[in-house]
């Protein structure tokens, strides 16, 4: 059991990283709080689940249309509030607050089209997908069910979804450490007016990196039926304050944490689950307010406290 | 006539209204409601207001006095009253455990109260503390269901509500707030205990929150914990208190008389629609009009107080 929870933890530990990975990307780069970051979640499971229910297409190419989906989308979103917002007396507060609402709209609209009705798509799917891959590198066929690993067995989809996090926190280590634009995304990161200083086009590349961030979200949204159960246009809020609760324990600010953060709060709510299983889902709201009152700053993280 | 006076005599009316609208208007659960969300959006303005702190999980307090108020019913067949003041409590001792969250800045101290809020709601609504909170099975007051007497009680907390809200916006102690909120060192340096009257104007807003929520558990009798830490609460707050622009006395009176009265006066059937058109709204707020309505009026020469 307890290995059991523990390998269970990290596959899920990878898949909470990519789903905090987009907001702290947000938050790290422009310093605004995406309160709807969990909606574009819920967004993103829902084009999964059209494309597979309405053209059969497997979960797996969902994720790159996903992605490509969203980050088309952030970029003229991001030029339609954020740098109204960042003139304002208090942008980080009011980002909250102006977040929200759009939060609102999404769940609100998602519901009128889709109704509240829980909706899932097969586990198997991903089971079919991973099975094909497998058999084209070791060219036997192989069979699409549960997965051994030390022992114990697990749903081939959990496998594959932690496996693509993990593949998706690499690009996103590869966008920032070793692209130009990455490079620049930094030094905005580390300083916005030394950056503007410096010649870069600030807007340009925080644009960007919102585009990403709403892609990331929209990606992990495609595992989520697999990884999170049934997905609901009212997920959004939960999700939201599972990846506060996941990049809070990394560090806010730096995104490459949030790994770290996604293994501890995957891990520990894995052996809650085990041990502990009605109380299990008081673990992200006090994990949060924990972590914030003992180390505001996360594990890895630098200051953050003022006053 | 001296500011504290004028402003007084601003919020009479309002406290007058709601005395008299029973004996001519016969839905007294929306009068009851408006009195609630005016005290829920002067705590909010209280504390996001006049101190610039936005607590996201403010309907912790509200559950607290809500739970507070009912348990000590269940329990201990309390008089009402009494049991008001225990829900009052309960809030109190909420904001005194997450006093320790100031030491955050703004967006994390917002996200940690959420977090907290969630977390007691996750604790009430556990099926394994059946015994002591009921669950998530609710609780039923009938014993002490006394909807005039409620009423009557609700009036009195709103007066002293409005009361609070005058003192702070014309005292020393509001001076400081704001003080803080613009710049905490300074203030410091001017001499303001910046750590005390940040608590205490917290503690006045969680006390304001807790009596509203018992007075609710008292009026309706018959509750889910969902009911009660429903995120909706904070939301109203926020929003009636932005609308109509927050550091004034009458700027949230404004935003609940208007924004909840079109609500009730358009009557939307569908949730759905209700919270499209909040959601547009708050976001319009925070793009066009930051400091609400009452800043408009000040830019048309009206003085708001």
């Amino acid at each position: 059991m307890f290995v059991y929870s523990l390998l269970a933890g990290l596959l899920f530990g990878l898949y909470f990283s990519l789903i905090g990975l987009g907001l702290n990307l947000v938050f790290g780069v422009m310093r605004i709080v995406n309160l709807a970051h969990g909606d574009f979640l819920m967004l993103g499971a829902f084009v999964a689940y059209w494309l597979f229910t309405l053209f059969s297409i497997n979960p797996v190419p969902s994720v790159f249309i996903s992605f490509a989906i969203f980050a088309v989308v952030g970029i003229p979103l991001y030029y339609l509030l954020v740098p109204r917002l960042l003139r304002g007396k208090d942008p980080e507060m009011l980002s909250f607050i102006l977040f929200f609402g759009l939060s609102q709209v999404i769940e609100a609209v998602a519901t009128i089209s889709f109704g509240t009705s829980e909706r899932s798509i097969p586990g198997g799917e991903l089971g079919q997908a991973m099975a094909s891959v497998e058999s084209f590198f070791l060219g036997t066929a192989v069979d699409n069910g549960p997965v051994e690993i030390f022992g114990q067995t697990f749903p081939a989809a959990w496998i594959v979804s932690g496996f693509a996090s993990g593949l998706a926190v690499l690009f996103v280590y590869l966008y920032l450490y070793r692209t130009r634009i990455g490079y620049l995304t930094r030094a905005v990161m580390v300083n916005r007016e030394e950056a503007l200083a410096t010649g870069i086009n600030v807007h340009r590349v925080s644009a960007i990196a919102f585009g990403v961030g709403l892609g990331l979200a929209a990606l992990s949204g495609v595992f989520a039926p697999f990884m999170l159960g049934s997905i609901t246009p009212a997920m959004g809020v939960d999700v939201t304050v599972t990846s506060f609760a996941v990049i809070v324990i990394g560090s806010l600010g730096r995104p490459l944490g949030t790994v770290l953060g996604g293994l501890i709060y995957g891990v520990s709510y894995m052996l809650m689950q085990s041990y502990y299983s009605s109380w299990a889902n008081l673990l992200p709201y006090v994990l949060l307010v924990a972590i914030l009152l003992v180390r505001p700053s996360g594990l890895l993280g630098r200051q953050v406290r003022r006053a | 006539m001296p500011r504290t006076v004028k402003h007084i005599l601003c919020v009479l009316p309002v406290i007058a209204a709601f005395a008299v609208l029973p004996a001519v208007y016969e839905n007294h659960l929306l009068l009851f409601n408006f009195m609630i969300f005016m005290m829920l959006a002067q705590g909010m303005n209280l504390i996001y207001g006049f101190t610039g702190y936005l607590p996201f999980g403010y309907v912790g307090f509200f559950g607290a006095g809500a739970y507070g108020f009912a348990l000590t019913v269940v329990h201990l067949h309390a008089h009402p009253l009494l049991a008001l003041l225990a829900g009052a409590l309960a809030a109190l001792a909420l904001g005194v455990t997450l006093s320790p969250l100031f030491r955050l800045s703004g967006a994390y101290f917002s996200i940690a109260n959420l977090g907290a809020a969630l977390a007691v709601y996750q604790v009430v609504s556990n099926p394994n503390l059946e015994s002591i909170t009921k669950g998530p099975y609710g609780v039923s007051l009938n014993g002490v269901f006394d909807p005039t007497f409620a009423y009557t009680t609700t009036l009195a907390i709103l007066a002293a509500t409005f009361g609070v809200i005058v003192y702070v916006r014309n005292s020393h102690f509001g001076m400081a707030l704001q003080a803080i909120r613009e710049d905490s060192i300074s203030a410091a340096m001017a001499g303001i205990n910046v750590v005390r009257e940040r608590i205490v104007a917290w503690l006045l807003s969680a006390l304001i929150a807790g009596l509203a929520g018992g007075a609710f558990a008292w009026y309706v009798s018959v509750f889910y914990p969902e009911t009660v830490f429903s995120g909706e609460f904070t939301i109203f707050a926020i929003v009636f208190s932005l609308f109509g622009g927050n550091g004034t006395v009458l700027g949230p009176i404004l935003g609940v008389t208007v924004l909840y009265g079109i609500y009730n006066g358009v009557g939307i059937s569908t949730p759905q629609y209700f919270q499209l058109i909040y959601g547009a709204l708050i976001m319009l707020l925070v793009l066009f009009l930051p400091n609400g309505l009452a800043s408009l009026l000040r830019q048309w020469g009206i003085d708001v107080p």
